[in-house]
């Protein structure tokens, strides 16, 4: 079917992505840079076309639970938020990931710590791919660039989510939830009948029928031996998700020499600097990284034997930075530069530090 | 004398009801929580709703609550199962989704999860189990522990100075226009429990009625909190809980009830 051109927010392309994709609920507390999402839901008032429930909670902390709720009764359900409203959903985040629930959270990142400042910011990495709740537990992250990454990262994400019963989060900027651009849009897909969601999620808590056994989605498990069995399950499913799931963008890295890693908003600035360092006869590529879990070690390893530095790029005081070093196994040099705070770095200031920590290193 | 011959279907004069599993409940001999299970229960049986019935069991003594109610369910955080019932009642407006949850799950951490359900007027029911102490951590103090009652973390009697005043959630719930019915009931005799599950009763029916949000409490004990033995346990629930938290409806069909 024919794709429809739109101009839209980041934001409220992650709303018309939800309403097109079958999303059965949304649940939200309002938080700048990303109050985009549910105005836009209220404003299309999907429940009276395709029946999706969208509905202001009484704080993160209950959003997050009414997503907990919808995904063990087997929905598509979906929460957004930004950093402050995220923090306070970290308890909802490792209990769908201990229950092995599927469930969409948008983080449309702000400057921290604390309250912060509501301009981009890039500081949250840690926290979505190291789990800011407790236990050992993995969300699938998946970072856009673009209001068209912030739409179809939508559909994306139901799918693993579903394949692999798990939270995924769309770790997203201020900048690109607030950037209006031009995406295409696909057809509505139409939300699960109950016989669907029955086939599609047999384990979930919607009602028993006379023919089996009660369903019952929880995390606990009082027995250490079967907990650690548990455990045992939920890092096989990880390393699969390494296995078979990692997503990259590797621009301009034929020839180079130095290799940008980046991903979100210093993408896009990163892909300018390139511009800027190839007038200049400096052969710099990009490696655009857009699962940041699964985190894409063995690329990063390949290009470290053929690379003579990394300048990782990013808006925080050094946190993928740790994770790159870590693939690339000190065979080059690897450095950070990041403006951070709410500040958005400058492809000029990229590239001068390319120059600086890396070239005259 | 033990005889096998009376053993017949003419004789049966109860049985348990197929809604509550085969599981060994550990609830401690003489607690509310199982006969309040098991009220439960009953009532889903006879409504023929146990195909609909989702269970939000929650963090406390009840944690396991999944295990014994023979319907889907769905273990909630700490506090959490208001919130978590509202998404569940909200998809599926048929269902009857009902949380179970202590004092210390609805009137302490919950608190906020409790409150904007009930105003909403979630379409949902909540059975409340109100024993005036954290019974599964081990005896501290719930919002609910009356002024002078020892628990390990007021060993000395709660104060007003220390810790403020008990908490009737209940009867603040009744001020919120989206709760329809709000009832306190307890466990202790058989005529109470024949009270609490005709109230159980209507709470559901109303859920099928679509009229809001129905919560009843029961007044229980724990014993092995209160470090009492089950008899004196009930006693002293009569002589000092039902004063703090008089037995009653507080409001029915939307219209608080007039003292
Ligand atoms: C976030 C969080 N804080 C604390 C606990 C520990 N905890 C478990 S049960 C409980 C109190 C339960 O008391 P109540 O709700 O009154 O139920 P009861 O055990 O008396 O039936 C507490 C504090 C927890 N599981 N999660
Ligand atoms: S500890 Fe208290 S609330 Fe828990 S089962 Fe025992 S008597 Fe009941």
């Amino acid at each position: 079917m024919a794709k429809e051109l739109k101009l839209m927010k980041g934001n409220e392309a992650i709303a018309e992505a939800a309403i097109r994709s079958g999303c059965d609920g949304y649940f939200g507390y309002p938080i700048t840079p990303q109050s985009e999402v549910m105005e836009h839901l209220m404003i299309e008032k999907p429940w009276e076309t395709t029946g999706m429930v969208v509905l202001q909670a009484e704080s993160e902390t209950s959003s997050i639970n009414m997503v907990y709720g919808g995904a063990a009764a087997g929905k598509k359900v979906m929460t957004s938020s930004s950093s402050p409203g995220i923090s306070l959903m970290q308890e909802g985040l490792t209990y769908l990931a201990g229950a092995e629930l599927p469930a969409l959270v948008v983080n449309v990142v702000r400057g921290g710590p604390g309250l912060g400042t509501i301009q981009p910011s890039q500081a949250d990495y840690f926290q979505a791919v190291k789990g800011g709740g407790h236990g050992d537990y993995q969300m699938y992250v998946l970072a856009p660039a673009s209001v068209q990454e912030m739409y179809d990262f939508v559909f994306l994400g139901w799918e693993i989510a579903f394949k692999y019963r798990n939270p995924v989060m769309i770790l997203s900027d201020g900048a690109i939830g607030q950037v209006m651009e031009k995406l295409y849009v696909g057809p509505h897909i139409p939300r699960w009948t109950e016989e669907e969601l029955r086939k599609n999620a047999p384990w979930a808590s919607c009602g028993k029928p006379a023919d089996r056994d009660h369903n019952i989605i929880t995390s606990l498990d009082l027995d250490s031996a079967k907990q650690e069995l548990h455990n045992h399950k939920l890092q096989a499913k990880y390393r699969e998700m390494e296995e078979k799931e990692v997503l990259f963008e590797a621009i301009n890295c034929e020839d180079a020499e130095y290799i940008f890693v980046a991903y979100g908003s210093s993408a896009r600035i990163a892909q300018k600097a390139i511009q800027l360092g190839r007038e200049k006869g400096i052969k710099v590529g990009l490696l655009r990284l857009i699962t940041l879990f699964p985190f894409p070690k063995k690329q990063i390893a390949e290009f470290s034997k053929k690379v003579k530095g990394m300048l990782a790029v990013e808006m925080s005081a050094g946190q993928m930075v740790e994770d790159v070093r870590l693939a690339a196994e000190f065979r080059c040099p690897v450095e950070h530069f990041g403006r951070y705070g709410g500040i958005i770095h400058t492809p000029h200031e990229v590239l001068e530090a390319l120059e600086e920590k890396i070239i005259k290193g | 004398m033990f005889n096998p011959d009376i053993i017949k279907p003419e004789n049966l004069v109860y049985e348990k009801t197929n809604v509550l599993t085969d599981a060994i409940m550990h609830y401690c001999p003489g607690c509310g929580h199982g006969t309040t299970h098991r009220i439960v229960a009953e009532v889903i049986e006879e409504m023929g709703i146990q195909d609909k019935a989702i269970c939000i069991a929650p963090v406390g003594c009840s944690v396991l609550a999944y295990n014994y109610f023979n319907v889907d369910a769905i273990g909630a955080a700490h506090g959490r199962a208001p919130a978590i019932a509202t998404a569940v009642q909200r998809m599926f407006p048929d269902r009857h989704t009902f949380t179970y949850q202590g004092d210390g799950d609805l009137a302490a951490i919950g608190t906020a999860e409790t409150i904007h359900a009930c105003n909403r007027g979630e379409n949902i029911v909540i059975i409340f189990i109100n024993n005036g102490i954290y019974g599964m951590t081990g005896g501290q103090m719930a919002p609910t522990t009356l002024l002078g009652m020892k628990t390990a973390t007021s060993p000395y009697g709660r104060t007003v100075e220390l810790n403020g005043y008990p908490l009737q959630i209940t009867e603040l719930l009744a001020e919120l226009p989206g709760t329809y019915y709000i009832t306190r009931q307890s466990v202790h005799t058989a005529a109470a429990v024949r009270k609490t599950k005709k109230a159980i009763r209507q709470a559901f029916e109303n859920q099928k009625n679509k009229k809001g949000t129905s919560l009843v409490e029961v007044v229980s004990n724990c014993n092995s909190g209160w470090k009492m033995t089950p008899v004196e346990a009930n006693k002293w629930m009569v002589e000092n809980m039902f004063v703090k938290y008089p037995i009653g409806d507080i409001k029915v069909d939307g219209e608080k009830v007039k003292k």
